[in-house]
């Protein structure tokens, strides 16, 4: 129990595993604490199994998927402890870091702590979007990987971004019909898109990768709906019809099951809790940390790599996780600056090789903005609490300046949550409201725990 | 809502939910167990009634609350599949009185 580990890191996605990886070869005493089951984060889950069992599902799921099998090796075989069902509700120093692990609470100490606890997607609050059948396409990719499963019936997708595109093509080579993708992404987004093309280029693979996956759902006849002015969903026990208006007209389409994305955002309760400095960033339309090139966050011990510090994308996060491993390496002394620098060069050179596809994506894919903050009254915006844009709105009527005034009012964000669903879109709410900056509003002040606890788990927590 | 690809056939893993036996691959949570038995709504909110279903399949959004194994409000997006493992919808989220 009082063992202290050098470097503790958690989330075992990208980021995580090449931080242990390069954490443990430079002889750290390393720990990777991780919520799933077996390594690879949301992009690369299930993918031992599925590799071992699994051709078809391997096939379906691409190249890209398939690839990350060689860095969970390496992480597999590297001298890191790995902590799978590992669920990290709180971290502060100097009690270190309390997670749930079995059913049983348990503290791990560490001089150094990385977070890199990944993204989640966006929420896309849509009229109708509680009801079931309507998922986020992350959710449809998560199913797929670890268990095999493909929406039935009716299956239609709304939304921007690769990821979408991705999904549309993995449902394609598994024979699941998409009646129709309801692309929501801005007019113009295109022509402001061009100017990043020859920036895109240079990244490798990137851009022909996605006009193959547009190329191949065109042959397959999937319509496209663009230029999409609104998008309700409809349905009582389950979402039955996806109303599309376009050109001022309304479009009916049925739907069994709805996936929806808009983007990645990161998933920072941890960061936020631990009270680390956020910032706004426009062009990705979220808040991030604070950090430097190498992670460094506010709080001194502390450190972000992957898209938790700023969503770049799989290849992108491994090289900061990295970096991240290196600069904790420097600071714990166990290598000095030149070697750091030296061992660096790579990295960096591969992230920055990465980071060229970045800005095209950003201005193409940027969410708009009914899309992020609704302007119906009705929309719910906090699924928990059922809190909805006009009972948001009213709050800033009522002279609310942010979130953290705003949820006394009308309990929004104060669900089980935690505000993870809501939190972005009430910035966007109250930062239109009032004609003020979003990182002005300001985001919830998050409180440990960051995942709910049973009450007796706590109270048999063992601090020797 | 959800069907098993031909390739997930091969040694299965049984839980009940709601008293009915389902079948599903190793590895699967009992979120995606809902999917494939249609198992839909998994519960109705606390505040209005509504009909609710898993969303994100990764813990967070919460959505995908019930019983497993008699401990009400669990995760079931993050609990793996396990054999003989007794999921219960939640009718309505009870644990919290509103007036």
């Amino acid at each position: 129990m009082s063992e202290c580990y050098d470097f503790a890191i958690i989330g075992a996605g990208p980021a995580g595993m090449a931080a242990a990886i390069t954490a443990a070869e430079l002889g750290l005493r390393t720990a990777v604490l991780d919520e799933q089951e077996a390594p690879g984060g949301q992009i690369y889950r299930a993918i031992e199994r599925v590799t071992q069992n699994h051709p078809r599902r391997l096939a379906i799921l691409g190249d890209d998927y398939a690839a990350g099998l060689a860095l969970v090796r390496a992480f597999r075989a590297c001298s890191a402890d790995y902590l799978p069902g590992s669920t990290v509700w709180q971290v502060e120093q100097p009690l270190g870091i309390l997670y749930s692990a079995r059913g049983k609470s348990r503290r791990l100490r560490s001089r150094r702590t990385l977070i890199a606890t990944g993204a989640m997607e966006r929420p896309m609050p849509l009229a109708g979007w509680t009801l079931p059948g309507v998922m986020t396409a992350g959710a449809a990719q998560i199913a797929l990987k670890s268990a095999g499963a493909v929406p039935q019936g009716r299956v239609v997708l709304v939304g921007c971004g690769p990821l979408l595109l991705l999904l549309a093509w993995q449902l394609l080579q598994a024979d699941v019909r998409v009646c129709a993708i309801v692309d929501t992404s801005t007019s113009g987004a295109r022509r402001r898109a061009a100017r990043h093309l020859p920036s895109a280029l240079m990244a490798p693979g990137h851009v022909g990768k996605g006009l193959r996956y547009i190329r191949m759902l065109r042959e397959a006849g999937i319509p496209m709906l663009n230029h999409v002015e609104n998008v309700q969903l409809n349905g009582k026990e389950r979402v039955q019809e996806v109303v599309v208006t376009h050109g001022g007209k309304d479009e009916r389409l049925g739907a069994d099951v709805v996936l929806l994305h808009q983007g990645l955002v990161p998933n920072a309760n941890l960061g936020w809790a631990l009270r680390c400095e956020h910032g706004w960033n426009e062009a990705q339309r979220c808040f991030v940390p604070r950090t430097d090139a190498w992670g460094l966050a506010s709080l001194d011990e502390f450190q972000f790599a992957g898209d938790c510090a700023g969503i770049g994308g799989a290849h992108a996060a491994e090289q900061t996780g990295r970096l991240a491993a290196l600069e904790a390496a420097h600071r714990l002394a166990r290598i000095d600056r030149a070697e750091r620098d030296a061992r660096a060069r790579a990295p960096l050179g591969a992230l920055r090789r990465h980071r060229r596809i970045r800005p095209l994506l950003e201005a193409l894919y940027r969410p708009g903005d009914r899309y992020v903050a609704p302007e119906q009254d009705d929309v719910i915006v906090c699924r928990c609490e059922e809190a909805s844009a006009g009972d948001i709105r009213r709050t800033v009527a009522l002279g609310c300046p942010g979130p953290n005034q705003m949820k006394a009012f009308v309990r929004c964000g104060m669900g089980p949550c935690q505000g993870r669903m809501c939190g972005l879109t009430v910035t966007e709410l109250m930062a239109a409201a009032r004609n003020v900056a979003p990182g002005d509003i300001g985001y919830y002040r998050i409180r440990p725990p960051i995942k709910p606890l049973a009450l007796g788990e706590l109270a048999a927590l063992e601090l020797e | 809502m959800f069907a098993s690809l031909p390739d997930a056939a091969g040694p299965q893993v049984a839980v009940t939910v709601d008293g009915k036996t389902v079948a599903v691959p190793p590895g699967a949570s009992v979120a995606a167990a809902l999917l494939l038995a249609g198992a839909v709504p998994s519960r109705t909110t606390a505040v209005s009634a509504a009909p609710r279903a898993p969303y994100c399949m990764m813990g967070v959004c919460f959505e995908c609350l019930v019983e497993i194994d008699g401990v009400a409000e669990r995760q079931a997006c993050m609990v793996t599949a396990a054999e003989g493992m007794r999921v219960r919808r939640t009718p309505r989220s009870s644990s919290i009185e509103r007036s």
